[in-house]
């Protein structure tokens, strides 16, 4: 007798199907927990670059992720191959998956070709977050530059992302910027695909 | 006129986390205002143990000729207090509302250390504008 209205009991959890999953997180519970991740790798490392190293390199990992689970999510298994493709993937969807919202503004440099920027007035990451002043420069958005990293990488675009503050007038917290340098190769393949 | 003379912020072991005045009517260099915060923190246990009634939490407002003075506790010891005008209006939703800041901007920010004086920025920031938003809509009234 076929059964009626039994939903398939899946064995192993690597044959259910991929549900959209909660579309709301606690924002105290994220904070907390970045907070945390931030204290851990502080008593790990003797300066501020290292620091800042190993946050890009938590976000690495977390963007490779994101990139397959929303290639198979939101577009239905399409690969980018222009550079202005996957720069608008990344400013649009990947911002309104993780943080909500699409990015405040994506940039092309204008003083060298291979250099693009997407800015946003506050980062979500950075929300509760009061550098000291002795730490100088450091930014916890190096966690977002590592997210973006990993995607441009997973998706064969190398480039080097940084995090900045940029200063306003007229703002008392300066903006956030992240800076993507594209390697020498995209840019040959870029011109070459015309 | 109602007007906020000096907001204070003292850890569970009674040491001054954060100090701030509003005008120069309430102004206290730092070992008064340190003096301040642990005399406080004792008074504040000993009317705990004075009260005629079991389960007092300690004192929530003092009154005197040419201030007032309110005072919060967190569920964790933490004690939120400010000086004020006498006859100042809704100091206790001003308290309440320092608390979700200090949760907010200083908790949660992993340069902070527990216990030890507060120097986050973001707190300072939102602070004040909180302070602004209620002299105006005091003055307002």
């Amino acid at each position: 007798m076929i059964g009626v209205g039994k939903m398939k009991q899946y064995s192993n959890i690597l044959d259910k199907p991929l549900t959209k999953g909660k579309q709301e997180v606690s924002l105290s519970a994220f904070a907390f927990l970045f907070s945390e991740l931030v204290q851990y790798n502080q008593t790990q490392v003797d300066n501020i670059g290292e620091l800042e190293r190993r946050l890009e390199d938590a976000g690495y990992a977390v963007g490779a992720r994101v990139l397959e689970l929303l290639c198979h999510r939101e577009k239905g298994n399409r690969r980018e191959t222009r550079l202005l493709g996957i720069l608008s993937f990344v400013h649009s969807t990947v911002w309104k998956v993780l943080f909500g919202k699409v990015a405040d503004s994506l940039e092309k440099g204008t003083e060298h070709e291979d250099e693009y920027m997407i800015s946003e007035k506050e980062l979500l990451v950075n929300k509760f977050i009061s550098i000291p002043k002795d730490m100088g420069t450091f930014n916890c958005g190096a966690f977002v530059a590592g997210i973006v990293r990993g995607v441009l990488d997973s998706a064969g675009f190398p480039a080097v992302v940084t995090a900045h503050f940029v200063p306003m007038e007229g703002q008392q917290r300066p903006r956030m910027t992240i800076l993507i340098k594209f390697a020498e190769e995209v840019l040959r393949r870029e011109a070459r695909l015309g | 006129m109602a007007a906020i003379y000096s907001l204070y912020i003292i850890n569970k072991s009674g040491g001054l986390i954060y100090y701030k005045d509003y005008g120069s009517a309430g102004r206290m260099d730092t070992n008064d205002t340190l003096r301040v915060a642990s005399l406080w923190h004792s008074m504040h246990a000993i009317s705990q143990q004075l009260s005629p009634v079991s389960g007092c939490a300690g004192i929530e407002l003092l009154q005197a000729d040419t201030f007032d003075l309110h005072c919060f506790q967190s569920l964790t010891g933490t004690k939120f207090f400010v000086v004020s005008e006498p006859g100042t209006q809704q100091m206790e939703s001003l308290l309440k509302f320092v608390y979700e800041l200090y949760t907010d901007y200083v908790l949660k920010n992993p340069f902070y250390e527990m216990e030890m004086p507060i120097r986050c920025e973001l707190f300072d920031i939102n602070l004040t504008q909180a302070v602004q938003k209620d002299r105006v809509a005091l003055l307002a009234r």
